[in-house]
Formats: structure tokens, sequence, C-alpha cells
């Protein structure tokens, strides 16, 4: 119980990392899964490669081997300089977007046939297609799978933790250097994690309800 | 595909433009690969001494050693985690309320933490009572990597499995009752086999995320595959520096492989399975994506 009172400024800051961790690659993730879902259905094949090659690469690669090339990698053949938090904020980013991509993609099946045809047969685009009928109308079915995805973006911002970066994996890690008892950590910064996903679950469930409209 | 009907068979006019889109699209890939290389060549990345060092029978051995490594990690945590699974999915189902309850306690807690958070505490613990451990004492990095895994891939599993029991009709069970057979034996003859057989194509993908996971050993300094070549690396000196960048696409390259056998091992099952005639449906082979108990 201590160990929380009397580091409560660590504490206090690890959390506010983690939750801006979270955000801030949330937000990367949601961009580029959405643009490479765009990729993935579009009818220009090297850009279906792309998406295909790009979701395949960063869904079987571990996290920390991401978190290998942002460290060792990228500083010495792109960008020198750059903060630990950027890296992160690109490995974790860029991992979690593989996932959104598929889950974007599978919500855009799940859209009625007739939806698209409509579209089409009024004469637009397949990028207004895409903008203006599918996509709207996926996000009801992606809603339930992308909660799941920003809760394991969460815990996996766990690892930036391990790479200097201050969120609440790095908390447990130096008190547990400092020899406080593992468990009372343990259970803290546990506690932190529940606080952010329970938070993010309730976010989305509200989103599911504003959202879900019956068809 | 799904996809094709977000666009028209393309006329003429549209084809011409698909074909400049492509050509554009190919340059623009081709751009992004030849860039990624000329910076690797500039940076000297490319030379062919750096690339050199996997003809060396010491570098070879130690990243043998550590595929070998993460490996066993994955088999004993893989093995385990089913086991576990298996117990948690029988004791969250279970008519005994306390057991049900402590059941969905350990599973909603252990899959809300995230999995480095759990293996660094039982690592320290285990560090901290090294002595008095026997076995666990002598290899602690390796048991808490192994238990950490284990804990939640179980949680994981048992969601997965209790899925599949509940996806077994009413009716068969029932039948089963009034065949007079025994609790138990409902369990262990008609759910579990059921269950395990209709969601193996699952399971078998979060075994695929227990692979993906071993790698966490890194950040316990456990010498799997990560780990190994990491420290390789830094021992090794060519033109002036550490050869990080070609050991790293080295290892990427493995984990990437080994990933997409399992996942492909999970296809392949979930497509015998949709041919069969038999039984529940075959789950997909997709990463279980359950969050809350509500499902």
């Amino acid at each position: 119980m201590n160990v929380l009172l009397d580091h409560l400024a660590e504490f206090r800051e690890g959390f506010i990392g983690t939750v801006l961790l979270t955000l801030a690659s949330g937000l990367l993730a949601m961009v580029l899964g959405v643009i490479i879902a765009g990729f993935r259905v579009s009818p220009v094949p090297p850009l279906r490669f792309f998406g295909t090659a790009w979701v395949t690469l960063f869904r079987n690669t571990p996290l920390t081997l991401l978190f290998l090339v942002a460290w060792f990698v990228v500083p010495v053949i792109f960008m020198p300089g750059l903060s630990p938090w950027a890296k992160a904020l690109m490995a974790l980013g860029f991992y979690t977007s593989a996932f959104v991509c598929e889950a974007v993609r599978s919500g855009i099946s799940t859209v009625p046939l007739g939806q698209a045809e409509a579209a089409r047969s009024i004469g637009m685009t397949f990028f207004q297609t895409l903008r203006l009928i599918i996509l709207p109308q996926a996000t009801r079915t992606v809603l339930p799978p992308l909660s799941s995805i920003f809760i394991a973006l969460t815990k996996n911002s766990a690892i930036a933790g391990a790479f200097s970066v201050t969120e609440l994996f790095g908390v447990q890690k130096l008190l547990s250097d400092q020899g406080f008892a593992i468990a009372w950590i343990f259970l803290w910064v546990a506690l932190g994690y529940l606080v952010i996903t329970f938070t993010i679950s309730g976010l989305f469930r509200l989103l599911e309800r504003r959202m879900g409209v019956a068809r | 595909m799904s996809s094709s009907v977000l666009y028209d068979a393309p006329g003429p006019k549209a084809r011409v433009r698909n074909r400049i889109y492509t050509v554009l699209g190919s340059l623009a890939v081709l751009g992004l690969i030849a860039f990624t290389l000329y910076r690797m060549n500039v940076k000297g990345q490319l030379e062919p001494e750096v690339w050199n060092i996997f003809n060396n029978a010491g570098v070879r051995t130690s990243i043998r050693d550590g595929v070998v490594t993460t490996l066993k990690v994955f088999a004993v945590a893989g093995v385990l985690s089913l086991v576990l699974g298996l117990l948690l999915a029988v004791a969250r189902l279970s008519e005994h309320k306390t057991v049900r309850w402590a059941a969905t306690g350990f599973i909603e807690l252990f899959r809300a933490i995230p999995l480095l958070i759990t293996i660094y505490a039982l690592w320290f613990l285990f560090l901290t009572y090294k002595n008095g451990l026997g076995v666990v004492g002598d290899n602690t990095a390796f048991w808490a990597l192994v238990i950490g895994l284990t804990v939640y891939n179980g949680c994981v599993q048992a969601e997965v499995i209790r899925a599949g029991v509940n996806a077994v009709p009413r009716g068969q069970v029932e039948a089963a009752y009034a065949l007079g057979l025994r609790k138990s034996q409902v369990m262990t003859m008609l759910l579990l086999p059921q269950a395990v057989r209709s969601m193996l194509p699952t399971m078998i993908s979060q075994l695929v995320v227990t692979l993906k996971d071993t790698s966490l050993g890194y950040i316990i300094t456990y010498s799997e595959l990560l780990f190994a070549a990491r420290t390789m690396a830094s021992n090794i000196i060519v033109n002036g520096e550490n050869p990080i960048t070609a050991v790293v696409i080295v290892v990427g390259a493995i984990y990437v492989a080994l990933c997409l056998a399992l996942a492909g091992l999970a296809t392949w099952i979930e497509r015998r399975g949709r041919r069969a005639k038999t039984g529940i449906a075959v789950a997909a082979a997709t990463e279980p994506s359950v969050v809350d108990g509500t499902d």
C-alpha cells in the first residue's frame, strides 16, 4: 500500500505516459489501417500487393522485434535522433495498423452487396463508394473488434516501458529494482492497466449503442 | 473476392486509368524498396562483409540455438496453456458457484494485465526466492517466461474452448443426460471433443500469438532467438560497427516464416473441417477477440 502513496508521482506519470502512448499510437494505427484496408480492396494490383505484404509482415512479426528495429535499425538507416517516444509510437502504430486493417477489411465485406452496386449504378467512383457508402456502414461491425485491438494495444504499450519510455511497466521496473515488494507494485500497476482497458471497453460499448441502428 | 463489387468491370477508359494507376503504384512500391536499399547501401549495410557473417559457423550456431530455445519455450508454454485452458474452461462452466467465480476472476484478471507485467513480476519473484524453488530456481527466466505465457494464453484458450462448448446444441446434452451419462462423462465424451474440434483453428491462431510472445524473453534477458541474436550482433564488429541491421532482418524472416507456417496449419485445418458434414461448424482461423465474457 505504501508503495503507491510514496511514489504517487511516478505512478501518475507512468499512467499518463501509458494513456498518451496508447492514444497517439491508436490514432496512427487507425489512419494507417484504414488507408491500407483501402489499398487491399482497391482495383490497382500493386496497391493490393503492398497492402497484403504490409499486413503479413506486421502481423507475423513479434512486437519486441519491431521495437528492436525502431531502436537499432531505423536510426541507422533512415533518421537518426528520434526520441524514444516517437520510436515507440512508430513501432506500436505500425504493428497495430495491420490488425486494424484486417478488422476494417472484414467490416467492409459485411456491408450488403446491394449498397456498393447501388453506389456504382449512380456513377460513384471507387473512392466515393468506399468513403461515402461502405466505410460509414462498415463502422458498426468494425467497432467490437476495434475495441479488443485497442485493449491489446494498451497492453502492448508495456513493451515500450522496457525500452525506457515513461509508462506503467517502466514504473514497475524502476520500483522493483529499488527493492520494493513486487506483489504490491504488480497489483497497483495492474490496476492502472485495468482502469485504462475498462475505460476503452466502456467507451466502445457506448459507441456501439449509439451507432447500433437497426438495418 | 468480396472487393470486386466495389468497382465495375472496367471499360476502355477505366482500363487505361487502372493501367496508369498500376504503373504509378508499382513505381511507388518499387521506389520505396529502392529508397530503403539505397539508404542501406549509403550506410554500408549492403557490404558483402556485413552479410558474410552468416557464413560463420559460430553465428549460425548461435542463431540455431536461439531458434531451438524459442521453440522449446513455445512447446512447453503451448502445451501447458492448452492444458490450463481446458481446466479453466471446465471450471468456468462448472455448476458450483465458487469454482465458476474463481475461474472467471482468474481469467478476467490475467487477460486484462499485460503479459510483460506478469512475466516480469514472476521473474522478479523467482529471483528473490531463488534458493527455495528447486528446479525453477536454476532457470528463473525460462520458468518466468513459460509460466507467464501459460497463464495469459491459458486464459484466452479457456475462453475459446468455452465458446466452443457453448456452440454445442443443447439437445445433445439433454440426450446424453437422458441416456444416463454423468456430468463428467458429458463433458469429456460429448462437449470437449466437439468444442476442441470446432475451435482448433482459433486455438492454433492463439498459439501463433504465444509463439510471437516468446520474444518477450528478450526483456527479461532470457536467451531466446531475439536476445541471442542481439547479444551476438553486439559482439561482432564488421567495418567498425555492429551488424545489427543484417541480424535483425534475418531473425525477422525466421519469425515470420515460423508464424506463417503455424497460421497456414490453422487455415488448412479450418478448410479441412469445413468439408466435414458432421459436428458443429468449425471456427475461423483468426485470433480470438473476445473482450469480456459477454459473448
